[in-house]
């Protein structure tokens, strides 16, 4: 029941893009049309899926004041806090290399439909985000922990594919020409964010 | 009607190429063509032939809106009255009903109006109608007490954003009015809810037991009982459905008389302006969640009164009908595709009451299920068009 609770707060309520605008610059880049922006939420919600338990498991196990002491007693005072960025991002970028090879070496058809799209979300901020809010809000285990990651993805997802359905609509609306492109986009997101502040306050 | 044709004629010239209003033949032309079917047809793009154009269309709305408007003008004072336990006749009903609606409807389309001649005087075409559909929605679902330069400032804000960056009328992706009504929700928070903003009461002492909330608002405290706490106030109606269908209930302008609304529904719908599908799905949607809630709630979420409230209660209750019947069956800001359409009604009214429920951040769920919903109808449109695509495919292989 806890999972399913995380997995909906965190694709309605907490979505990486309307609530905390993270990874804007791949989702206003790359929402031209839906096809893509599919391709790319995918790859996101994959990414997100793997990152966040395994960054959960060094978080726990490695990094977090006193988590060495399944090494030995002794290193109970161990602080390694101060890492966690930098494990976190070479996680990120090592599990985004791997995964890439893996995927081409055994998924030529989802390599060729993912293209560009997966080197490029080593450095898409929700990623980070993703492993950054796990580690703020310490889930009791690596199953809440995986669904929180599943959900951030599938809400990012959400939110791309909704914003190139709309950016399909309105390629032949009158836009006024300074605001073509980027800056009708920024319009629509804060519209759009209007529209998932219907979920924002509800206590699951 | 030919004298106006000759005046409108005579007036033609200065605004004529070359003439010295050359600049604001827009405004010429939509009164002209307000008055009169166009003589001129469409000169690039598509031609549909329909003896009935936008502006025909716009104004059968307006004539749907008309019995909600006339009521919600009495109900305001009716309101006010009963809330200050004062003896009135109909006349003063309705004659204070016209001080506080009547300044609401010339703000907004004196602000939204002017902004739209404008736009389109700069860009060069034609005013178009969209507006005074809009217009009228936006009075209708503000509170009655809402200070004038709020209004203003939230029709300028959607007019501007709403619509006119999109290119105007036709272009929008969220329903103008709710953008409206949504700005000053969130703008200004303490003017669009609470127990003090439904009801008139300035000069005088409340009788006893008023409280001046809606009945969403009672519902969120007493659940199901609510209609005790609601005949306190309301002596004369016994039965708080019948109370909540007929109208005499706090509440924004037009929302209140599910009756009213429904004599609106039956022109739109008769005239087919509005979708059966997005009015039918919606309410099934709505009940759908409204029966889940009544069986499931006292089970899982026995603190939470508001999920015993019958679902035919759900339905009567706030703006659900005025939202689903008006704004939910925008044809712009709507899904496209018949198929879409039925996803999209479903959805509008299955989170209206979901939001109402579960949020406690909002008392009413209808205006924020119904923007949510405009922001995924091109989605629900696109996947509706390319699982037609593979149909038809499917289909040529196989023939």
């Amino acid at each position: 029941m806890e999972a399913v609770n995380i997995f909906v707060k965190s694709i309605f309520v907490d979505n990486m893009i309307f609530a905390y605008f993270l990874g804007m610059c791949s989702y206003l880049a790359v929402s031209k049309t839906v096809k893509t922006a599919v391709g790319l939420g995918a790859a996101v919600i994959f990414v997100l899926g793997i990152t966040v338990p395994i960054n959960y498991l060094l978080e726990n196990y490695v990094l977090k004041a006193g988590a060495l002491a399944w090494v030995d007693p002794s290193m109970a005072t161990v602080d390694l806090g101060f890492l966690s960025f930098i494990m976190f991002i070479a996680v990120i970028a090592s599990m985004v290399q791997l995964v890439e090879m893996i995927v081409e070496k055994f998924a030529p058809a989802l390599y060729g439909a993912l293209g560009i799209f997966l080197p490029l979300i080593a450095v898409n901020c929700s990623i980070l985000g993703g492993a950054l809010f796990m580690q703020e809000r310490q889930y009791p285990n690596i199953t809440d922990a995986t669904v929180f990651g599943l959900g951030s993805g599938v809400g990012w997802f959400l939110a791309i594919v909704a914003i190139a359905a709309i950016r399909e609509k309105i390629r032949y609306s009158n836009v006024p020409a300074p605001l073509r492109g980027l800056g009708i986009t920024f319009i629509i997101t804060g519209l759009m964010g209007i529209g998932f502040m219907s979920f924002m306050g509800i206590e699951l | 009607m030919k004298a106006l044709e000759n005046l409108l004629e005579k007036l033609k010239t200065p605004f004529d190429k070359g003439g010295k209003l050359e600049k604001f033949y827009p405004v010429y032309d939509a009164l002209e063509t307000f008055a009169f079917v166009p003589d001129h047809t469409t000169i690039k793009g598509s031609h549909i032939r329909d003896a009935i154009d936008m502006k025909r269309t716009m104004f059968l709305v307006i004539v749907a809106m008309i019995p909600a408007l006339l009521f919600g003008i009495y109900n305001t004072g009716y309101q006010h009255f009963t809330a200050l336990g004062m003896d009135a006749s109909f006349l003063e009903m309705v004659g204070f009903g016209l001080t506080k609606v009547l300044p609401l409807i010339v703000v907004s389309y004196g602000v939204g109006l002017g902004i739209e001649f404008v736009f389109c005087i700069i860009k060069g075409h034609a005013i178009n109608e969209g507006f005074l559909v809009s217009g009228m929605l936006i009075p209708l679902i503000m509170p009655m007490d809402v200070p004038l330069w709020m209004v203003a400032v939230a029709t300028a804000f959607a007019v501007v954003i709403g619509k006119e960056v999109f290119g105007g009328t036709g272009m929008n992706i969220v329903n103008v009015a709710l953008t409206a009504r949504a700005f000053i929700f969130f703008a200004y928070p303490t003017k669009m809810s609470g127990n003090k903003v439904w009801v008139n009461t300035d000069g005088g002492s409340v009788v006893d037991g008023y409280t001046g909330e809606t009945l969403l608002a009672q519902a969120i405290e007493h659940g199901a009982n609510f209609k005790d706490v609601a005949n306190n106030a309301y002596a004369s109606l016994s039965d708080s459905f019948m109370a909540s269908f007929l109208g005499f209930i706090p509440g924004s302008i037009g929302e209140t008389s599910v009756l009213a609304i429904l004599i609106g529904a039956a022109i739109l719908l008769w005239t087919g302006i509005a979708s059966w599908r997005i009015i039918f799905m919606g309410i099934v949607g709505g009940a759908a969640m409204g029966m889940i809630f009544n069986i499931l709630g006292p089970m899982y979420f026995p603190d939470n009164l508001y999920l015993t409230v019958p679902w035919w209660q759900q339905m009567v209750m706030g703006g659900f009908a005025f939202g689903i019947v008006f704004m939910a069956t925008d044809p712009v800001t709507a899904a496209q595709t018949e198929n879409g359409k039925l996803i999209y009604g479903f959805l509008i009214g299955l989170l209206a009451i979901l939001i109402r429920v579960v949020n406690p951040a909002y008392p009413e769920g209808i205006m924020m299920s119904i923007l949510f919903m405009n922001v995924m109808a091109p989605t629900i449109d696109h996947y509706v068009i390319q699982g037609n695509i593979k149909k038809r495919l499917k289909r040529l292989k196989t023939a």
